[in-house]
């Protein structure tokens, strides 16, 4: 009997460390986070630190900045992630080799990612020296200035799909090695051209790994902040940044909880529009 | 000494009943194989033999001894797995040789013991490779070796050859048979294979939803099965039935034109059952089929004739029923054609209808 | 297909080219980061910007390295990744083990609360735990900053090893086990030389994540910097050279790293592929 009771109890007995690990590191500071966010000092529950946080000078941009870039990042590096799975899935001489490159920008951090990109953009930076090596430009062009906000959103939402693209991609590649090949050879001998294989074999039949990319990415991406701080300095203030400005400079823990909540309902929120739009009904899955 | 016994093993997967009050006892030396389709319990009661799972009910007995509540290394076996399972990352000689290390057997004997059993399973040449430089039939080869090499007194086996192309499992098949009836070991063979079953068993325990149906010498079971399932599942092809009207009080039995008398413990069982129905069991080589009309022979049409080179097996209608009956390969029969069956009335087996178990008296 | 044999090569060298370029495209920009942290100083601030190092110079490079707090940092960012793999790889492998080897009620839960984890912004989780850590007086020291970063790195952790356990046949063990040895002995002599590589590149793996990570390291750390908190910190006020030296010298690691682990990125996200 003794054996037999350990055997059932020996999973859960594995199993209580990483669960009590992950209740006091996710569960806890998440309750804290409400907490600091919602109550004053004297206890009392306020909605006083979302106002501060809301009447701040720097909280529409930072809001719209966020959103924008998210807005024009998630398509731009879902088509480039898709094409790079698709190529390595295409087994080419070599394939190995370009998946591996194509995979190294994940072990880049947002950080030395932003400084990369700055040294392309920057007044005396690679690109200037290319532009005017072309004979394109007369003198190198302020790309990071405060005034070109539209540049500067540019050089970082290009910093961001080169580094975080691979993301996405190794999610495809996993799903697309999913999909038996059966049916791209039967829709090749049915007459469909590339386009079409893509757009009504390929990609519905990737639907749940979309799914996963998109949300995953979806809730990355409202964290980015220091590949902003590194190509444009202060030039362009992101929500996570701000919550980083309030804790460190101004001292200020609750409003910075403020704006962790802020994109924690941000995330949730997406989620929930990716999880009900990229819906896939069961009988589609029993493939 | 190494008679196993099973008393009212049960055990159960959630919701499935896999084996379901399981008695059985497995002489000294004894090659017992456990048969059945998919799901019938022959794997669970084998994998609770071994340890490898825990019965929810019942005892298991090894040599006298009580090995129910036993983890495997103390109850004294060695198993072949379906998949071989044999350690990648071993060498075949250190794979062979791993049972004998666990027990802890000095170097020389461990030497000697892995050499002898590679001998006998001709992969002597092996020993030095990996089980990925090997072709997948002297995987299993190494399975066995390494299986017999540690001499246990209980040897299981799980579908051993079941992964083997045909040509390689008649060739081993033979092998094993061989080669196991030089070991000093009680064997337990489970397979869904009835050719492999009758082939090598001492006795066969026929199983089908976590119960023995049957369990008896092969020629036995294929003579006499104890239900319909058992002729039906025994014997390629199966055994046919054909359903008879019992008349004159259990004495007589009539199916189409043709009447029977059953032998007399059948009559009495018949009369007993007080059934109007019986169902009689037939093997396609015990019909002898005729294109002129004889004595008590019933009527029928050929479907199918399949040329099988020794012979031929017509596919046969008669009334209701369709018939597989074996013919001479010289005897060309076509389809449409009209012809006689003559049953050997010694071969008949008599069953009841409502519980599908032969009748008493049939045995 | 339908097309004539040269369109159809035609094609493929297109295809070809695309992958070339994308290829290029990732690589480039680490290249010309790699240009200009090794050349000269004043290379550094010249314009235009050559595209090879004229000449080859570690002058830049050891700017970066011995300006102040550097290698200190640098030591901390080591000292976190490896407090950090061990104390991951101690708690996730077990968990790892029981979600492949067992059938057990709960199994799914804990496997879906495991991947949801990753949603968890790193934002909303850094700052309370600051104000915890403070409280605590643990704030501001590579330990707790370890802490933080294995709490991150455990969902993957456990995945991965999950996924590494699983893909060793469960029989092997089994077979193990008949043949002698207990369930801890099989899993030792059987399963973990198999599972081995997996497991060294979920180590690679959360080697990279710790060393990568840079919100919580400069909302946890003060005075114990790790390395990308440092640059971040430093990043307005420092020199051109210090800048790309120290962006080139933080992604150095991960080009080593991607190279090993590449055959376990699958396993990344709980499947198993090969």
């Amino acid at each position: 009997m003794n054996a037999r009771r350990w055997q059932s109890l020996t999973p859960y007995l594995l199993l209580l460390p990483s669960a009590v690990f992950l209740l006091v590191f996710f569960a806890y500071p998440m309750a804290e986070a409400f907490v600091l966010a919602f109550r004053a000092e004297n206890g009392e529950w306020t909605l006083k630190f979302f106002q501060q946080m809301i009447s701040d000078v720097a909280f529409a941009p930072a809001l719209q900045t966020t959103l924008v870039l998210i807005v024009i990042l998630i398509p731009v590096q879902f088509v480039v992630a898709l094409t790079m799975a698709l190529l390595v899935q295409a087994r080419l001489r070599g394939s190995s080799l370009f998946l591996y490159i194509y995979a190294i920008p994940l072990g880049i951090s947002e950080l030395a990612a932003g400084i990369v990109w700055f040294a392309i953009f920057t007044e005396r930076g690679y690109l200037n020296t290319l532009l005017t090596g072309l004979g394109l430009l007369a003198e190198p062009f302020i790309f990071l200035s405060y005034e070109r906000q539209g540049w500067l959103l540019l050089a970082v939402v290009l910093a961001e799909v080169w580094r975080a693209t691979s993301i996405i991609m190794v999610i495809l590649v996993s799903g697309l090695q999913g999909i038996p090949h059966e049916y791209l050879e039967a829709a090749d001998v049915f007459g469909a051209t590339l386009w079409d294989k893509v757009w009504r074999v390929i990609l519905p039949l990737l639907r749940p790994s979309l799914q996963v990319a998109l949300i995953l990415r979806t809730i990355l991406a409202f964290q980015v902040f220091a590949v902003a701080m590194a190509v444009a300095g202060t030039g362009i203030t992101l929500l996570a940044a701000e919550a980083y400005r309030w804790y460190w400079s101004y001292r200020n823990p609750n409003v910075a909880a403020a704006y962790a909540a802020l994109i924690m309902a941000l995330s949730i929120t997406s989620t929930v529009l990716y999880l009900w739009g990229l819906r896939t009904r069961s009988e589609e899955l029993a493939l | 000494m190494a008679e196993i016994r099973f008393e009212h093993v049960r055990k159960t997967f959630g919701k499935v009943v896999a084996t379901n009050d399981v008695s059985l006892t497995v002489r000294d030396r004894e090659f017992m194989v456990l048969l059945g389709p998919s799901g019938c319990g022959k794997t669970t009661l084998l994998r609770c033999l071994a340890g490898l799972e825990q019965v929810d009910a019942g005892r298991i007995h090894i040599g006298g001894h009580d090995v129910t509540h036993l983890p495997p290394r103390k109850r004294r076996i060695a198993m072949v797995f379906q998949s071989y399972a044999v350690f990648p990352h071993l060498t075949v000689y250190d794979n062979i040789a791993f049972g004998l290390r666990m027990q802890r057997k000095p170097k020389a004997e461990v030497e000697k013991r892995v050499r002898d059993a590679a001998e006998l399973l001709q992969i002597a040449d092996l020993l030095q490779r990996y089980p990925a430089q090997v072709s997948g039939g002297q995987r299993q080869r190494v399975a066995v070796a390494r299986a017999i090499a540690v001499q246990a007194e209980v040897l299981l086996m799980d579908e051993p050859l079941s992964n083997l192309d045909a040509l390689l499992r008649l060739e081993m098949r033979a092998d094993l048979k061989r080669l196991l009836k030089e070991l000093n070991a009680t064997v337990i063979y489970v397979t869904h294979d009835q050719v492999e079953a009758l082939s090598l068993g001492d006795r066969i325990a026929v199983m089908k939803d976590g119960v023995i149906l049957q369990c008896d010498t092969p020629l036995r079971v294929y003579d006499f099965p104890a239900s319909r399932f058992v002729g039906g599942f025994i014997g390629n092809p199966p055994m046919n039935f054909l359903v008879g009207q019992v008349t004159d009080d259990g004495r007589r039995v009539r199916v189409g034109e043709v009447t029977f008398t059953p032998p007399a413990p059948v009559q009495a069982a018949l009369r007993q059952a007080g059934r109007p129905d019986v169902w009689l069991g037939i093997r396609a080589e015990n019909i002898q089929a005729t294109t002129s009309a004889t004595e008590n022979a019933l009527a029928g049409v050929v479907l199918v004739a399949e040329p099988l080179g020794s012979h031929n097996l017509l596919t046969v209608q008669v009334g209701e029923e369709r018939l597989k009956v074996n013919t001479r390969a010289d005897a060309a029969f076509q389809p449409g054609q009209a012809l006689w069956l003559h049953l050997a009335e010694d071969k008949i087996r008599w069953l009841d209808p409502a519980s599908t178990m032969a009748l008493a008296g049939s045995a | 297909m339908n097309a004539p044999a040269w369109s159809r090569r035609v094609a493929r060298a297109g295809v070809y080219a695309l992958a070339v370029l994308m290829a290029l495209w990732v690589l480039l920009p680490i290249y010309l980061l790699g240009v200009a942290s090794f050349s000269p100083q004043l290379g550094v601030y010249q314009y235009p910007k050559p595209f090879f190092p004229q000449p080859f110079s570690v002058e830049t490079m050891a700017f970066f390295l011995k300006a102040h707090g550097v290698v200190r940092a640098a030591q901390s960012s080591v000292v976190v990744a490896v407090i950090t793999i061990g104390l991951a790889t101690v708690v996730g492998a077990p968990a790892g083990y029981a979600i492949a080897r067992f059938a057990f009620r709960g199994r799914d839960a804990f496997r879906v609360l495991v991947v949801s984890t990753r949603a968890f912004p790193i934002v909303i989780l850094s700052i309370p735990l600051a104000v915890t850590f403070i409280n605590w007086g643990i704030y501001d020291s590579v330990y707790s900053l370890a802490l933080m970063h294995t709490a991150l790195a455990l969902p993957f952790t456990i995945l991965i090893t999950s996924s590494v356990f699983a893909s060793v046949p469960k029989d092997l063990e089994e077979a193990a086990m008949t043949l002698g040895c207990s369930r801890l002995g099989a899993l030792l002599r059987v399963s973990l030389p198999l599972a081995l590589p997996g497991l060294a590149a979920a180590t690679l793996f959360t080697f990279v994540l710790s060393w990568n990570e840079v919100f919580a390291a400069v909302i946890l750390t003060v005075t114990n910097r790790t390395l990308p908190a440092l640059v971040l910190t430093q990043l307005n006020e420092s020199p051109l050279p210090y800048r790309f030296a120290g962006g080139f010298f933080m992604l150095a690691p991960s080009l080593v790293f991607m190279l090993f682990i590449r055959r376990y990125l699958f396993n990344l996200w709980g499947r198993v592929v090969k």
